[in-house]
């Protein structure tokens, strides 16, 4: 009963949403049930930051190996939270002077305001500014012309990468107008047009065939692995 | 102390001497801000619905300042908001009256810039080698942003698209006085389905968050299973479906012809090589291989991009550090003619 | 500084080191086998950091995509609507920032009806903030919220947000950003789904953003004309949806650039203000770090070859 009810539940879900596509009058019914799943999306996050409080909870209850760093998580966590929720520091919206919870929950200087902007922001910003020298290593030490596959991978990247900057232009002013196909910044077009455009659209193809068969699969309950193992069942 | 930790130590005994030095003299991370003072009257009878006219910072259109300033006090809310300004207008307030009062130093935002550089810095310390820096970087990064999305995913479709629907009058009087939605009871049935999720974080009865799992999985599915369909699989193939032979005012295209043959020809092979039911051995393993070539172009024009991505992503948080945090430069003339 | 500068330094620092490794290859050969990764990203930081401290920049030449961008939205009239699909966060404003400011400001520049939204981040709402308090704010005073532009916020769901606005926004968006029922915000009264829209101009930064665009929107509704400007990873992927679901892609900086000149070109004044040029700057830092790139691939392939020679030997 525990597996039965959610494999009908994931059917019928299923079933709207494909129905909605194809029949006019299934359109509103489809609309309803992409509402609630918007909605439980938004439980989703809710869900996320209660299981990261709980796993940090516990590592420090237990002082588990570096839970020192689970007490300023929680901390940052919590505060974050508690300013944000509690609209901490936010004025009225004009419209509602007199109504001291109608301001916006980001006012600029608020101090869920101050969090997003001088630690979230630096932070995740440096996070992924920090790619940019992992893929220079990744330059030195992946890159090999072994083949005829490398030399080719290689060769378009040296293109690419000439051809989107001013380089490109550059080291291939000199050619003719009658020869302008291959200056590089045109090169780097057509590679992008021609040889890009036609891989792309044979990988995206063969992503969509696998991704319309998994959720047929999903939806006629043929693959059922996302209930966790049957064993697991009290 | 062995020869290398000596040495460091006073490359950064000295680099935060300077850093001090120059934050002393204000000449960085140093940021300026506006006050903005709001005030509105409520020009209503007493007993009737308030209604509220805006005197601050400009007096709302059709009314005069004079009777709004009749008003007592009690009929007055006011607050000032601080928004940011450049230096440049700190500065030429500042020049014309001394004493001024709108344009100010912000402490918290200038502690702020400060703040940053240092999550920025310890961030980059990774790079170094690991160490203390970035990991208490790295939890604050995972808190703030845990709670942050709690908190937008509450205010922005929580309260208004699920407590707003189920009860319209608790939400108008609380939170979003502007409101203006029907009671729709239907919605009980994503606020069971959200209370069962959040079943998870219970000890027991794991299995309750199965159902909105299911329900969750099934829409996910039916809406991927038609929208990649007919996006990813049926027009790809319609827009391949392109005359090979080009013709232009009557003419052959050459290099036009080309490009048709070159991109249908491409994905043709990257097909037959993603074709896994046959052995890719004679006719279909030499086109197979051309298939893997093109494939590979792709890889590196993928390749190519990426390296262009990353590069801006590092480029903006050194501005950040070069611009906002040391002054070195000011591209955006924020501290023009300073 | 001189381009001319920048070239001389290029050629000296290559030549240099050639003379390096052809006169000392043995020594050449074992420190680069056995170099020390925290030496390539040192060179890394200062391939980006030298050119941005002496603002070095280069001349722009648009290509086709980012002229595609620019002719869609210049057909539009003055009141049109045009739906800007905010899908962004700080990870990738480096990327990102500058179309979405010349986004806004050619719309603006253009007299059209601006409605934002954003399905990527919780943390979208704040980009939102940063093109209206930047461009609208700063240099369009005389624009009314609520008349000429609406922030619609953030909505979780990904895809199923867009399911749900293609036929019935007002469902879902019941209030924008700040509050305000959908009810009392002028250009919202006659907006009942965004096939109303004119145009859509998606930025985007990953999932969900403008496949999603592509896929439920553009690809099920034609008449609706989608454009875009998305980050260096995500672009090539773009290239099949063109021009038939996707009239025009900005990819990465240089897109951004691109459009940033042909936006001043025609709009710009004759001294633009430097938040319009962010693109440009930034071509200036790209251009070194891509030759670090390629010298990198190309050292690695000499130690690699060194290596085998040696094997074999």
């Amino acid at each position: 009963m525990k597996r039965l009810i959610p494999l009908w539940i994931t059917a019928i879900a299923g079933i709207v949403l494909i129905a909605s596509y194809f029949v006019p009058y299934a359109q509103g019914l489809g609309e309803l049930t992409s509402i609630w799943f918007d909605i439980l999306a938004g439980f989703a996050f809710i869900l996320g930051g209660g299981n990261l409080l709980k796993v940090h909870l516990k590592k420090v209850s237990d002082k588990a190996a570096g839970w020192g760093y689970s007490v300023i998580l929680l901390a940052s966590f919590l505060i974050t939270l508690f300013v944000g929720l509690g609209k901490i520091g936010v004025h009225p919206s004009p419209d509602y002077p007199d109504n001291s919870w109608s301001g916006v929950y980001n006012e600029v200087g608020s101090p869920f305001w101050w969090l997003y902007e001088y630690a979230f922001k630096p932070l995740t910003a440096t996070m992924f500014a920090m790619l940019a020298f992992y893929i220079a290593s990744a330059s030195f030490r992946a890159f090999r012309a072994k083949n005829v596959e490398a030399v080719l991978l290689l060769g378009t990247a040296f293109i690419i990468l000439l051809g989107r900057t001013f380089a490109g232009v550059w080291l291939t002013s000199w050619l003719p107008e009658s020869l302008s196909g291959l200056k590089i910044e045109n090169l780097s077009v057509y590679i992008m047009q021609v040889f890009n455009t036609a891989g792309s659209r044979a990988i995206i193809i063969g992503i969509a065939l696998g991704i319309a068969s998994t959720s047929l699969k999903v939806i006629l309950g043929v693959d059922r692995s996302y209930l966790g193992s049957a064993r697991s069942e009290p | 102390m062995d020869r290398k930790t000596l040495i460091w130590t006073i490359v950064f005994l000295l680099a935060g001497a300077y850093l001090v030095l120059r934050s002393m003299t204000g000449g960085m991370a140093r940021t300026y801000m506006k006050a903005v003072d709001f005030e509105f009257v409520n020009v209503a009878a007493d007993g009737d619905e308030p209604e509220w006219i805006q005197a601050k910072p400009q007096v709302a259109a059709d009314h005069d300042p004079n009777e709004l300033a009749n008003y007592p006090d009690e009929n007055r809310q006011s607050w000032t908001r601080y928004e940011s300004a450049p230096l440049k207008k700190y500065a030429k307030a500042v020049k014309e009256d001394p004493n001024q009062t709108t344009y100010l130093l912000s402490i918290s935002r200038t502690i702020g810039v400060w703040l940053s550089a240092m999550f920025t810095l310890a961030i980059f310390s990774f790079l170094y080698k690991d160490s203390i820096f970035y990991k208490i970087a790295e939890a604050v990064v995972v808190g703030v942003s845990a709670a942050y999305w709690m908190v937008v995913a509450f205010w922005s479709t929580i309260v208004p698209n699920l407590i707003g629907k189920l009860s319209p009058a608790i939400v108008q009087a609380w939170a979003m006085p502007g409101l203006k939605e029907e009671q729709n009871l239907l919605y009980i049935v994503p606020l069971v389905l959200g209370a069962m999720l959040l079943w998870q974080l219970a000890p027991k009865g794991g299995w309750i968050s199965r159902w909105p799992l299911a329900f969750f999985i099934g829409v996910f599915c039916g809406i991927r299973l038609t929208g990649y369909m007919h996006g990813d699989f049926l027009y790809q193939i319609g827009n391949s479906i392109i005359p090979l032979v080009v013709m232009v005012n009557g003419s052959f295209d050459f290099w036009g012809s080309l490009r048709a043959v070159l991109l249908v020809g491409g994905l043709l092979v990257c097909l037959v090589y993603f074709f896994f039911s046959f052995e890719h051995k004679g006719i279909v393993g030499k086109t197979a291989k051309v298939g893997i070539w093109v494939l590979m172009i792709t890889f590196g024009a993928g390749f190519g991009y990426t390296v262009m991505g990353r590069i801006a992503l590092l480029a903006i948080r050194l501005e950040f550090l070069f611009d906002d945090w040391l002054w070195l430069m000011d591209p955006t003339d924020k501290r023009l003619g300073m | 500084m001189n381009v001319a500068w920048a070239w001389t330094i290029l050629v000296v620092v290559v030549g240099a080191s050639l003379v390096v490794l052809v006169t000392r290859r043995e020594q050449t050969y074992r420190a680069l086998k056995d170099l020390d990764r925290r030496w390539i990203f040192l060179l890394m930081l200062l391939a980006v950091a030298i050119p941005i401290l002496g603002e070095l920049t280069f001349p722009e030449k648009p290509t086709g995509l980012a002229k595609a961008v620019f002719d869609e939205i210049e057909k539009l009239e003055p009141g049109d609507k045009v739906l800007m699909a905010w899908d962004y966060d700080p990870a990738s404003e480096g990327e990102l920032g500058p179309m979405a400011t010349a986004f806004t400001y050619h719309c603006c520049k253009k007299g059209l009806k601006m409605y934002y939204m954003t399905i990527f981040s919780p943390v979208g709402p704040q980009m939102i903030e940063d093109a209206i308090e930047h461009v609208i704010k700063a240099d369009f005073p005389h624009l009314e919220y609520g008349v000429d532009y609406v922030n619609l916020g953030y909505k979780s769901g990904y895809e199923g947000v867009i399911k749900v606005i293609v036929s019935n926004i007002r469902e879902l968006y019941t209030t924008d950003h700040y509050g305000k029922s959908v009810q009392d915000i002028p250009m919202m009264r006659d907006v009942r789904n965004i096939q109303q829209m004119d145009l859509i101009i998606n930025v985007s930064a990953g999932y969900a953003g403008l496949k999603e665009w592509v896929l439920f929107a553009a690809t099920p509704y034609p008449d609706l004309t989608l454009v875009a400007g998305v980050t260096g990873v995500m672009a090539p992927q773009q290239y099949p949806y063109i021009p038939e679901q996707l009239r025009g892609l900005l990819g990465a900086i240089k897109g951004a650039a691109e459009y940033e000149k042909l936006v001043l070109d025609k709009y710009g004044d004759e001294d633009p203000d430097p938040k319009y040029l962010k693109g440009k700057q930034r071509m200036g830092p790209q251009l070194i770090a891509h030759m670090l790139i390629i010298v990198l691939i190309i050292v690695a392939n000499f130690v690699y070859f060194a290596g085998k020679r040696r094997e074999r030997a």
